[in-house]
């Protein structure tokens, strides 16, 4: 089976990729169930509570699937990654454990009051429940990016006699600046896809002509969530994000752009194909001396390329790296024109009736899901070859005494495991959508 | 420092198996005290609220040994590595068992869900029961570091002993019968009519399994790891640790005895906190024996972080450890009084 760390390679990328699948929605869904239900309070209509019951519900089961998918992730530190556990536990064991105290707890404890809880608590009580899940949900996200960033650009460590890492400034370990560029990104990106969720349910039912207040509700909040923040997740923290990336992994920058010689003026890649072999960029379509300006904030910056740095400091697969850092741009840009045009309509009281523009709604949803995993394909094949950027390879990680095949054979129960899962998924979210929004009234 | 966190861990694994325990123990009962649709919901009922946040003892306390004591976690997880993957299948299992079993009004649908929850609620405390046989037998921890070992071989404790011996095996069996007499105390505290009184008929019987495979498991452990009991009247945690496990079990019998449910269920809960309390004060400092040389175990001492670390994670242990008692006391408050069975759409 060759290589054993191939294989927990390829494991922890994939369950991390799957698992992230859940929370990037019921995390980004978190907030705009807490926005539904402050709505419903503000104004007594019983439209907002309706639509925060189905949300919930939709909330339920995602939330349900990630817990379950996510323990995995937890253990494949000691499992898969002993050597890498061994190395630097005394400082991300830091923040694993605070995710655990500080978010878990919150999160689990008020799950079952959110998601059975409407009939038993006040409004404002059941309000109470749904902020504890968005806290404790965005808590959760910023204790595993922190972990991350530290992954990325390690600070606030020393070096212990026997080599391992050890804490020396938690608030510079916690508030890395990798950490704060990184998190504001990615919960942005969350409710992004929460948005697009939202929207194209209510495109949906649009389209049918089934539920048409909620209908009208969701469509409207989705658009005008969706146009905000793909917005924000493009500018400012996509930007900060890029210079975060060009100021403390310039090597990463140049072959997330395919860039092998340096120079003022730098262009930026629209289209195109990097050859590595011949180091060169083939087919390019390319904006003048904008990576110099989006990098460093200058048009004249000098941006270097790949040929400035020793080939074993490259990330391994730089054409992966390539298109996943284009895809989620490109995807970003695409998002921002949808939303962009969807609320054109909207503000022109056009878009219940404008056919076209629903259905790209409808059929949209997957985009941030995409935009999203292609964003943490950058994040992560861009810290390569490093584990822990210059300080651990990734080659030094693994652990000593798992072989390749244990883990192949993991990896596929994985594989399995997630099959009937998506199904379990698929089946429960397609009822609820079907069964559509329930006011408490015709319940009755 | 490294002797505080070696306890913060054990009695955060201690409280992880008091907690989830008694979800194992409904689990691995439901099927027997609970017949009808009506029934098996109100036994879901009763822990449904509770399971996630009693799992999050596991991750909690996963974390603070990852914290504190990288190297045991590596070693251990990576050491174990089958046998942690099937405690990751079966929890998943029971977390969608638990979670999916209403959402449909079928017949069909909620039998196979009740058996999945039944399969891995039986499978688990095995498996942990296992774990901790693995850690009081000892592992072939070598001078790397490592250990390495399959997930079962002759069953025999030799010179190549599996993760699955008799050993390890008996302590799993212990653990099966006393997380299920500890959820036969909870459901007959949480619940009434027929789930009460034949969880209550169960538990009796339970107890007495518990008390003979309590003294044949402490046997057989001084058997495989000659000397262990030895540190026990030096530790005075240990005196403590023992002092709570007797009174609980004493508590359990009181209880049942007076048809006192909450008392006997506290009482079974100090059993199992003291138990593993007893046993951490009878390995300290040694947290993964080496059966190789003593030179290669891994000890509180030897594998524990720097102390800026450790004083840097009680700071904030000190912080959410109360938060996380208060939203426990929260959800008990809340779910206060026997359960119902929640109608159909509204609740487990």
């Amino acid at each position: 089976m060759g290589d054993p760390l191939f294989w927990h390679r390829l494991q922890f990328g994939f369950t991390a990729t799957y698992h992230y699948l859940f929370p990037q929605l019921t995390m980004g869904l978190a907030l705009v169930i807490v926005v539904l239900k402050a709505m419903g309070l503000k104004t007594g209509e019983a439209r907002y509570n309706d639509a925060a019951r189905f949300w919930i519900k939709i909330f339920g089961i995602n939330f349900a699937v990630g817990v379950v998918t996510g323990i995995p992730l937890e253990f494949q530190f000691g499992t898969n990654w002993a050597a890498f556990s061994r190395y630097s536990g005394g400082i991300i064991g830091q923040t694993l454990a605070m995710e655990g105290m500080f978010a878990f707890f919150l999160e689990s404890s008020f799950l079952g009051l959110l998601v059975w809880g409407e009939k038993k608590l006040s409004p404002k009580g059941h309000f109470g429940a749904a902020l504890a899940l968005w806290i404790g949900s965005w808590l959760s996200g910023y204790f595993i990016i922190a972990t991350n960033a530290f992954m990325q650009h390690p600070v606030g460590y020393t070096h212990a006699a026997d080599g391992s890492l050890q804490l020396a400034s938690f608030w510079a370990f916690l508030l890395n600046p990798w950490a704060l560029g990184q998190y504001a990104h990615n919960m942005l990106a969350s409710v992004v896809t929460a948005a697009f969720v939202v929207a194209a349910i209510g495109a949906y039912w649009t389209l049918k002509g089934i539920h048409p207040e909620q209908a009208r509700l969701n469509l409207r909040a989705g658009t005008l969530m969706g146009l905000l923040f793909s917005v924000l997740v493009a500018f400012p923290t996509g930007d900060i994000s890029g210079k975060l990336v060009a100021k403390y992994q310039p090597i990463t920058l140049a072959a997330m752009e395919g860039r092998f010689e340096s120079g003022p003026r730098a262009n930026l890649t629209l289209v195109g194909q990097p050859n590595v072999a011949q180091r060169r960029i083939e087919n390019p379509i390319q904006l003048p001396a904008v990576l110099s300006f989006i990098a460093y904030g200058s048009f004249s910056s000098n941006v270097k390329g790949l040929l400035e740095f020793p080939e074993d400091q490259w990330p391994q697969n730089i054409e992966l790296l390539y298109y996943s850092f284009h895809i989620m741009a490109g995807l970003g840009t695409i998002m921002i024109a949808v939303m962009g045009l969807a609320a054109l309509l909207l503000w022109k009281n056009r878009l219940d009736s404008a056919k076209p523009m629903l259905w790209v709604l409808m059929l949209a949803f997957p985009f941030p899901y995409i935009a999203t995993a292609a964003g943490w394909a950058v994040a992560e094949f861009g810290r390569q070859p490093w584990l822990i950027y210059g300080l651990l390879r990734t080659l030094q990680g693994g652990s000593p005494t798992v072989n390749a095949g244990q883990t192949a054979f993991t990896t596929l129960g994985f594989a399995g495991i997630f099959v009937v899962l998506s199904v379990l998924w698929l089946f429960l979210i397609g009822r609820e959508i079907a069964h559509g929004p329930v006011s408490h009234a015709s319940k009755a | 420092m490294e002797m505080l966190w070696f306890w913060l861990v054990s009695v955060m694994v201690a409280i992880y198996v008091v907690m989830d325990g008694f979800d194992f123990g409904a689990g691995i009962l439901h099927l027997v005290v609970a017949k009808t649709n009506d029934e098996r919901r109100q036994v879901l009922g009763a822990i449904g609220p509770l399971w996630d946040g009693n799992e999050v003892w596991l991750l909690a306390g996963g974390g603070s040994l990852f914290l504190a004591f990288p190297k045991v976690l590596a070693s251990g997880f990576s050491g174990f590595y089958l046998a942690i993957w099937l405690v990751v299948w079966c929890l998943m299992l029971r977390g969608i068992s638990i979670e999916f079993r209403s959402h449909l009004q079928d017949g069909l649908w909620r039998h196979f869900w009740d058996g999945t929850f039944a399969f891995s609620s039986v499978l688990l405390p095995i498996l942990f029961g296992a774990a901790l046989g693995n850690v009081l037998r000892g592992v072939p921890v070598d001078g790397t570091g490592y250990f390495e070992m399959a997930l079962w071989t002759d069953f025999r404790i030799g010179s190549r002993p599996g993760i699955l011996d008799w050993y390890t095996v008996l302590i799993g069996v212990f653990a099966l019968v006393t997380v299920a007499a500890h959820g036969a105390l909870f459901l007959a505290w949480k619940t009434g009519g027929a789930v009460h009184e034949r969880s209550r008929a169960v538990a009796l019987k339970l107890w007495g399994a518990v008390l003979v495979l309590w003294m044949v498991a402490s046997y057989a452990t001084a058997m495989v790891n000659p000397g262990i009991f030895h540190r026990l009247p030096q530790a005075p945690l240990g005196w403590v640790a023992s002092m709570i496990f007797l009174a609980g079990l004493s508590l359990v019998f009181v209880g049942l005895k007076r048809e006192r449910f909450l008392l006997a269920f506290l009482g079974s809960g100090a059993f199992i906190l003291g138990l593993l309390a007893a046993s951490a004060a009878c390995l300290y400092p040694v947290m993964l024996k080496s059966t190789l040389d003593p030179q290669f175990d891994l000890t509180a001492l030897n594998a524990s972080v720097g102390d800026h670390g450790l004083r840097t994670g009680l700071a904030w242990w000190l912080i959410g450890f109360p938060i996380a008692i208060g939203y426990l006391a929260f959800l008990f408050h809340f779910n206060r009084g026997k359960v119902k069975a929640a109608g159909e759409g509204e609740g487990y």
